[in-house]
């Protein structure tokens, strides 16, 4: 096989340019394959999940994303029968199988917390983010490097190693299962990576524009948030991003910290049980609605992907 | 505690602010770069003081007793470095980092050949090239749990799709093993899952290392009639080398302290055979609640991975400089 590649003086020939082509090609179809599944698996009704052959072909159903929504229970046909007939589509669905709605399950609020959750720690960690990288970027500050590195090292730290005295200290403070020690919990977490990547993005600026704005009688401040906010938008917007990203996906301190009012979507979607095991369709549609927002937000942040998994250390 | 560290930070502050030139400092009207310094850096630092290094010292005091969180009523004493003693003599513990290393050696290897071959081929710049990078990027960027969870759907046996396709191209009975149940199959189980979704990790860095190769050094070795194998050995791979020891070092650094994936695929069974080393703690400190001993352990862990960062920094540096 030739070694070549686009880089040298003669362009990659042809015959290799379509030979990796085809390999990329199909290793992108095999990774993708467990996600159209989780998809697929979602509009399949519980039957269909689990039949062997894997049903490739099927007729859509929206059982699972009911199940996922609602909590049933079962009931003798006598009891059916004097229902009045089901006054929405979800109603019938579930009629079919000889079951009414109880309520709604737990899914929403879970859901509900991962956003609230989410969206304050990632809020909370851009904006202090911001405040310290501008200041690393822009001040002498001594032992710069070293206050980095600390900031940095704070991230290399196993979850479970701190787990145990954060959980005695919320006990303690009664922080334990809430919306706000999950939020704090996050974002110290996330500082690290948005003080990476934003000074990153900061030092980019050029230091003209400031010193512009501060002869033309801007305070320090106003020439911050006048001047160097504005520029820094995009990078911001990466970053936080990246921390949402992080506070959706986490899963070791929500499993160990929170049991019912803070509890996230990510340690709920496993415990979604159907009648004799677990509800596949369910599960899936969950993991379904969870993973999308994601995706869009890859998509979304293709061009600084590389920066936001290095802390900013690579770039192009 | 809160005082002390509030003094520290004036210091940092006041440092920060004289080493500043005083040509910035005097076109200041409002707040002095001092107090910007301060106002900005400081409540990152406490934060990070409060909920990180706080825990952190609290460990490695609990990391001396005999406290368990679940009587805590009941007291406590200091047994020294007995914890240590009995976490460094423990066969388990040391089961538990066998487990790791089998774990990380083998994604290591898999996601480093694996990913290198793609971004080399993805380097060729074939038509469409953007579009089948961000589809193959898409596994790493999402929920570890949420992901593991389904991975245990697709490995159950018979109705499986892993199991199926398989069974389908090598000609077994797909009911016939189970990836996640077998004491044999399990590592492996953890392993290529964890590779299906970093894969991607270590092939964006490496592609970037490709990238960065400026075109006059192959012309120039294209004058040199040097051969295209020789070009790879010794300008495409020593180039790529310092971006490739950053993505391994981190997923190191990572995969050490995995938990969320190996948790809900197989929560460290079947017995203790994929019990890594963050699973084999949160069960001694959350199951058993032997506070004190697994205080002892997390340190040992977090001193590891300590290092391995140092390490991971200086590389950081480096690629940063080029």
């Amino acid at each position: 096989m030739s070694a070549s590649t686009a880089h040298s003086v003669v362009d990659a020939k042809p015959w290799t340019r379509h030979l990796s082509s085809a390999l990329v090609i199909l290793y992108a179809l095999i990774t993708i394959l467990p996600l159209v599944w989780i998809f697929m698996t979602g509009f399949k009704t519980p039957q269909d999940s689990i039949s062997y052959p894997p049903k490739v072909v099927f007729e859509p159903s929206l059982e699972g994303y009911v199940n996922l929504f609602t909590t049933r229970s079962r009931q003798t046909p006598e009891y059916m029968a004097t229902l009045p007939p089901p006054d929405n589509w979800a109603e019938a669905l579930v009629r079919d199988r000889n079951m009414v709605i109880a309520g709604p399950s737990k899914f929403g609020e879970r859901f509900l917390n991962s956003v609230i959750i989410g969206f304050g720690s990632t809020f909370l960690s851009v904006f202090l983010g911001t405040l310290a990288a501008y200041a690393f970027s822009r001040f002498k500050i001594p032992l710069k490097d070293d206050l980095m590195f600390f900031i940095l090292s704070t991230r290399m730290m196993p979850p479970i190693a701190v787990a145990i005295p954060i959980f005695l200290m919320y006990r303690s403070v009664g922080l334990s299962d809430t919306h706000l020690g999950m939020i704090l919990l996050y974002t110290a977490v996330n500082i690290s990576l948005a003080v990476w990547l934003l000074k990153g993005f900061i030092d980019e600026i050029p230091l003209e524009y400031e010193e512009a704005a501060l002869i033309d009688g801007y305070s320090r401040l106003q020439a911050f948030i006048k001047v160097v906010l504005p520029q820094a938008a995009t990078g911001i917007a990466a970053t936080a991003i990246f921390c949402l990203i992080f506070s959706w996906n986490e899963y070791a301190f929500a499993l160990l910290l929170t049991s019912g009012t803070a509890q996230t979507a990510p340690p709920f979607i496993p415990t979604i049980i159907g009648e004799g095991g677990l509800d596949w369709p369910a599960v899936a549609a969950g993991a379904t609605l969870f993973l999308i927002p994601i995706v869009a937000f890859t998509i979304l942040l293709r061009k600084h992907l590389l920066r936001g998994i290095t802390f900013g250390a690579v770039r192009k | 505690m809160a005082e002390s560290t509030t003094r520290g930070l004036e210091k940092v502050a006041e440092r920060a602010a004289r080493a500043t030139p005083p040509g910035l400092a005097r076109r200041f009207s409002g707040l002095s770069d001092k107090a910007v310094a301060w106002l900005f850096v400081g409540p990152t630092l406490v934060l990070l003081l409060a909920i990180n290094i706080f825990p952190l010292i609290w460990t490695v005091y609990l990391s001396f007793t005999n406290y368990k969180a679940n009587r805590s009523a009941r007291g406590y004493e200091f047994i020294g470095l007995r914890n240590y003693e009995r976490v460094l003599t423990d066969s388990d513990i040391w089961q538990t980092l066998q487990v790791t290393a089998h774990f990380l050696i083998w994604t290591m290897t898999l996601q480093v050949i694996l990913g290198f071959t793609l971004a080399w081929l993805i380097n060729k710049q074939f038509k469409g090239h953007g579009f089948w990078t961000t589809i193959i990027l898409l596994p790493m960027m999402l929920s570890p749990a949420v992901v593991g969870n389904f991975w245990t759907f697709l490995y159950q046996p018979q109705i499986g799709l892993f199991n199926y396709v398989i069974a389908f191209f090598g000609g077994i009975d797909p009911s016939s093993f189970s990836m996640l149940g077998d004491v044999n199959l399990a590592p492996w189980a953890i392993v290529i899952v964890d590779t299906w979704m970093w894969t991607p990790y270590i092939m964006l860095i490496c592609l970037a290392g490709l990238r960065s190769i400026p075109d006059y050094i192959y012309e120039a070795a294209e004058v040199d009639r040097a051969s295209k194998w020789r070009q790879f050995w010794s300008i495409t791979l020593p180039m790529v080398l310092p971006f490739l020891m950053l993505a391994v070092l981190f997923r190191v650094i990572e995969n050490f302290k995995m938990f969320d994936l190996v948790v809900e695929l197989t929560s460290g069974g079947p017995g203790s055979i994929t019990e890594l080393a963050s699973i084999n703690l949160k069960r001694e400190a959350f199951e058993k609640w032997r506070t004190g001993y697994s205080s002892a352990f997390a340190i040992i862990l977090f001193v590891t991975v300590f290092g391995v960062a140092n390490i991971y920094v200086k590389a950081l540096n480096k690629v940063k400089q080029r």
